[in-house]
């Protein structure tokens, strides 16, 4: 095996990790605080694709799209907040699962009589659609080396927001025990609020980043959903350091194993054997993982609650 | 009170024994087909309010099991085994032994752990199913209707029917003597409060195993049933939504009640079926966005439809309080 | 009461029997919601070009359209086909894009003697073992534009071809028509998760593998993406990309550059010329603002199949002879030149044609050639049909 081809595909896997990460970061906190199982969170995702897509036209800038996109996906996220979600809090799982589920029908429909059935693109930018050499003679593409960049920047402003800020110790303090919070005299409903639009915000930064690289069409969050919850059970409902770890190892895992495991399974079987099953496998390599860290660990790598 | 379920539902079945007759009557044979497809999803809807409904046990990946018994009947007939005394225990028997085994390994897990590895069980066989090129893979394949010796013809629409008419209501009273026998007590029980069944002495995990296995079980009648009725075979059925459609069917019919999912399964399979035409009627060229309509509906049955179409009959929910 | 049911039934029952009134009745199946509407939407605008251009009437008779949405499940097409025959007793079925959906619908819309017209689908089984007298197929057989990718690579004198497509039947086919006329060495099979978006790490392994030339059978967004990537890798231009079924008049609004010198084979390509072709691409793009894709094509193409045959016949009441029709294939097409095989499936030219960007500045497929010419599929010999 080349090792500078391992190490190109250490490369994507990680890439792949952090755009996992933005997605999981929203979904983990909102489930982990406000204890709200959200389906319609892959819906974000979309929604961000859709709005950067949009302004970047608009303004034919690819900075200034993304700098609009950031703000409406906040806006985004308290209006469904406020209108939908609020009322689901108080209710079980199951209700929620469902009424987000429904949510997930009306924004793929709306998006598609919006914008149309048709795929979208946006292009990027020449100072970004380049590619630099960091490994030899396996040219790397600039904008997926900033998804890189920008998932590690967002990881670690959460970290610092979450371990040295007032919001950080509410939302800790919330993860573990929300009925404290509220008797600290904090108002609960806008701490939930400003949650629920900063995970909308990550969530739709990852549909911003997916753009240029993926179609962004309706339905485009669904796959991208199930994956970030695989990522939250591993790490751990709530857990942020759990989110992140998980995201990396899925990516890898995701990655490395649809690349590897038909070229590993040729060693043992026939070639149209290996090239059935290598990619059957890879495809269900990340649940197989999930199921045997939660027979190992029920609650997953890091949990987040206590009690 | 449980009077008053069996009233709904003996009203309900007869309604569906029905249907052959009055098609025949109006001449049109589709609705038949149409009934018949209600009851099939009923059947997987009713298996799974036992363990949601009765037991609390948010399986998201139910459509698993119809997957399991569909590919049953499926794989057999492509091997030239078309006889229904092989292929419905094969699917009852394969269908008992995955759920038994997801059981095993989820039920270790709870709360919205435990909704999400159902989910990723059901992706594992849906990503299977995909990768059988043998069986069509994404394709799917055919599967020709079971024969049963000459006994019943199942390429008749009206004798099908009545076979999963029957299966129907195999599945109603087997599900209504489990929940009022001490096993169906039990797992009620541990629905309420778990620790306090524990310290009676009632090894829950064993008794929600047992009612996991069964549910997927019937489960997996259903899904031979929705192979025969498909002629057809394919990962389709496990996909996610499908699971997710029947979560829906049981709560909108009325979760922890006897007839509800059936009334669940009827309502949202006819909403499905007529809510386009409706939407095209009302204005013209907005029948292919009924979704942005459904979505809503769903929305608003949880939000206030508390206890489901089955509330409309019954002035309280549930039968377990 | 009892009665007034009766009554009603009785005029329901007569209502509902086609030979009464003798109109001719047609169920169009495809995909109107979801994402897959990109493509159905097209085919069911060209459709109702097509019943314009004949008037409104199938072989001058008296015709109903029944569009129904599969949403692409195989279950909802099941029970739409069910409906169709049962309910609404249409004489034909058409439509159907996806493979899946066909095999679904096969053996009981053929079973029940009604004809069954695929305007898209082409799986090898309805083409080999599986035929049937009651089935005909208007656009292709899957493993044609493949096979024809196969034979070009071949003649070009490529020695090696690293492929990709995904891990699905039609995937499977598609690489086996190519190998079936690729004489070259293979020295990269993959196959890919079907609707997978980020290739990436397979645009790595590729590159690795440092083949001669790279052929993908990547259809609709998955195509989209593989491409665009691929140029953002910059390989586009380096690593020269063959296709079936990716570059046309849906995906090359999206794909713009990415697209540009891409080589592909398709049987229709709007730029043929042939009278009927220019009329139909002319009067979609006046009706719909837009270029044909081949699928449009081919639902234009439905109804003039049907028009034509159901004229020759003179009506639909005799079957025997309205198959007779049919099998003849001598139907205006916007193909040029088209008959049937044995099994019903097209015997037709298939063109190589590359990606431009033409002096309007739109991006379009420019037909280059035919590399065969009345290719008929490898599956005929399979199928047991008398004539």
């Amino acid at each position: 095996m080349d090792p500078l081809l391992l190490l190109e595909q250490a490369f994507n896997g990680l890439q792949f990790g952090v755009m996992l990460f933005l997605i999981a970061a929203g979904l983990t906190l909102v489930f982990g605080i406000m204890d709200l199982v959200n389906l319609a969170h892959g819906s974000l995702v979309m929604i961000g694709a859709y709005l950067a897509t949009t302004f970047i036209g608009w303004t034919d800038s690819f900075i200034l799209g993304l700098l609009l996109a950031i703000p409406a996906m906040f806006l985004v996220g308290v209006v469904v907040e406020v209108i939908v979600l609020r009322t689901l809090y108080l209710r079980n799982h199951l209700d929620q699962v469902l009424a987000t589920f429904g949510l997930i029908l009306f924004f793929n429909e709306i998006i598609r009589i919006i914008w149309g059935p048709i795929s979208l693109y946006s292009g990027l930018p020449d100072y970004l659609s380049g590619h630099v050499e960091i490994i030899p003679g396996a040219p790397y593409p600039v904008f997926r080396l900033l998804i890189i960049a920008v998932g590690l920047l967002v990881a670690l402003a959460i970290y610092l927001i979450v371990a040295r800020t007032r919001l950080g110790m509410l939302i800790r303090a919330g993860a573990s025990n929300n009925e404290m919070v509220g008797a600290l005299g904090i108002d609960i409903k806008l701490l939930f609020t400003l949650v629920f639009a900063l995970g909308a915000v990550f969530a739709g930064l990852a549909g911003m980043m997916l753009g240029p690289l993926t179609s962004v069409e309706p339905g485009m969050g669904e796959p991208l959903l199930i994956l970030a919850f695989v990522v939250i059970i591993i790490g751990g409902i709530g857990s942020i350091r759990g989110a992140f770890v998980a995201a990396i190892v899925v990516g890898m895992v995701d990655t490395v194993g649809r690349v590897f495991l038909p070229v590993v399974l040729r060693a043992f079987v026939s070639d149209a054997a290996a090239d059935t099953a290598g990619p059957a496998l890879a495809s269900m390599l990340i649940y197989i993982l999930m199921a045997a860290i939660l027979v190992v660990r029920p609650r997953g790598l890091f949990p987040a609650r206590t009690g | 009170m449980d009077r008053r379920q069996i009233l709904v539902a003996v009203i309900g079945l007869a309604l569906f024994a029905l249907v052959p007759p009055l098609a025949g009557i109006f001449d049109q044979p589709f609705y038949v087909d149409m009934f018949a497809r209600i009851m099939i999803f009923a059947i997987a809807a009713v298996s799974l309010d036992l363990i949601l409904g009765y037991g609390g046990m948010v399986s998201f990946g139910h459509a698993a099991y119809i997957g399991v018994g569909a590919y049953a009947v499926g794989i057999l007939s492509y091997y030239g085994i078309d006889n229904g005394f092989v292929q419905f225990p094969v699917a009852i028997a394969a269908a008992a032994l995955i759920a038994l085994v997801f059981g095993l390994m989820s039920l270790r897990t709870t709360g919205v752990y435990f909704i999400m590895i159902t989910l990723a069980f059901a992706q594992m066989l849906y990503f299977l199913g995909i990768s059988l090129e043998e069986f069509g893979g994404d394709d799917g394949m055919p599967a020709y209707r079971s024969e049963f010796a000459g006994l019943i013809d199942l390429t008749d629409a009206d004798q099908f029917y009545y076979l999963v008419f029957a299966f129907l209501v195999a599945a109603l009273v087997v599900t209504h003597r489990l929940i009022h026998s001490r096993f169906g007590a039990v797992v009620r029980g541990a629905k309420a409060n778990e620790r306090r069944m524990q310290a009676m002495g009632f090894p829950t995990y064993r008794y929600k195993l047992a009612a996991f296995t069964i549910a997927g079980t019937m489960c997996g009648i259903a899904g031979a049933l929705f192979a025969n009725w498909n002629e057809f075979v394919s990962p389709d059925a496990m996909h996610w939504t499908r699971s997710g459609e029947i979560m829906i069917m049981v709560i909108m019919g009325g979760m922890g009640t006897l007839i509800g999912p059936v009334l669940g399964a009827t309502g949202l399979l006819l909403l499905e079926e007529y809510l386009p035409e409706w939407m095209e009627a009302l204005i013209a060229g907005t029948g292919e966005h009924w979704m942005v309509v459904m979505g809503p509906i769903l929305i608003a049955i949880v939000l206030f439809g508390r206890g489901g179409i089955y509330a409309l009959f019954a002035r309280r929910g549930g039968d377990d309080g | 009461m009892s009665k007034r049911i009766l009554a009603l039934a009785a005029a329901v029952a007569v209502a509902a029997t086609p030979v009464a009134a003798e109109t001719v009745k047609v169920g169009f199946i495809t995909t109107l919601s979801g994402p897959a509407g990109i493509i159905g939407k097209p085919m069911k605008n060209a459709f109702e070009l097509g019943m314009e251009h004949v008037g409104g009437k199938l072989g001058g008779m008296d015709t109903e359209i029944i569009y129904g949405d599969d949403q692409r499940k195989p279950d909802v097409a099941k029970q739409l086909a069910n409906k169709l025959i049962k309910r609404d007793r249409v004489h034909f079925i058409a439509g159907i894009i996806w493979s899946n959906l066909l095999m679904a619908i096969h053996a009981p819309v053929t079973r029940s003697n009604t004809f069954l017209i695929s305007s898209n689908a082409g799986p090898s089984p309805i083409a080999g073992k599986r035929c049937s007298d009651n089935f005909f197929n208007v656009a292709f057989q899957n493993d044609m534009m493949p096979e024809a990718m196969g034979k070009y690579l071949s003649e070009k004198g490529i020695k090696n071809v690293y492929t990709l497509s995904p891990n699905y039947q039609a995937g499977k086919d598609m690489i086996k028509g190519f190998k079936r006329y690729y004489k070259g060495k293979m020295i990269g099979e993959v196959y890919t998760k079907l609707g997978q978006k980020d290739y990436q790490a397979e645009i790595s392994a590729l590159r690795a593998a440092k083949p001669e030339a790279v052929f993908i059978f990547l259809p609709g967004g998955m195509g989209i993406n593989f491409m665009k990537q691929y140029a953002q890798a910059g390989l586009r231009g380096k690593l020269p990309l063959y296709t079936a079924y990716s570059v046309d008049a849906i995906t090359l609004p999206a794909l713009k550059d990415a697209a540009l010198g891409i080589y592909g084979a398709q049987h229709w390509t709007p730029d043929l010329g042939n009278s009927v072709s220019r009329r139909f691409v002319a009067e979609y793009q006046k009706k719909y603002g837009k270029t044909p894709s081949f699928y449009a094509a081919q639902a234009y193409d439905t109804v003039m199949f049907l028009d034509h045959a159901i004229r020759q016949a003179g009506g639909v009441g005799d079957r025997a002879k309205l198959r007779t029709a049919m099998r003849a294939g001598d139907f205006p097409t916007t193909r040029g030149s088209f008959k049937f095989n044995t099994n019903h499936f097209p015997v037709q030219n298939i063109y190589l044609r590359q990606a431009i960007k033409n002096d309007k500045g739109a991006y379009v497929n420019q037909t280059k050639g035919v590399i065969l010419s009345a290719h008929g599929d490898s599956y005929a010999k399979d199928c047991k049909m008398k004539r």
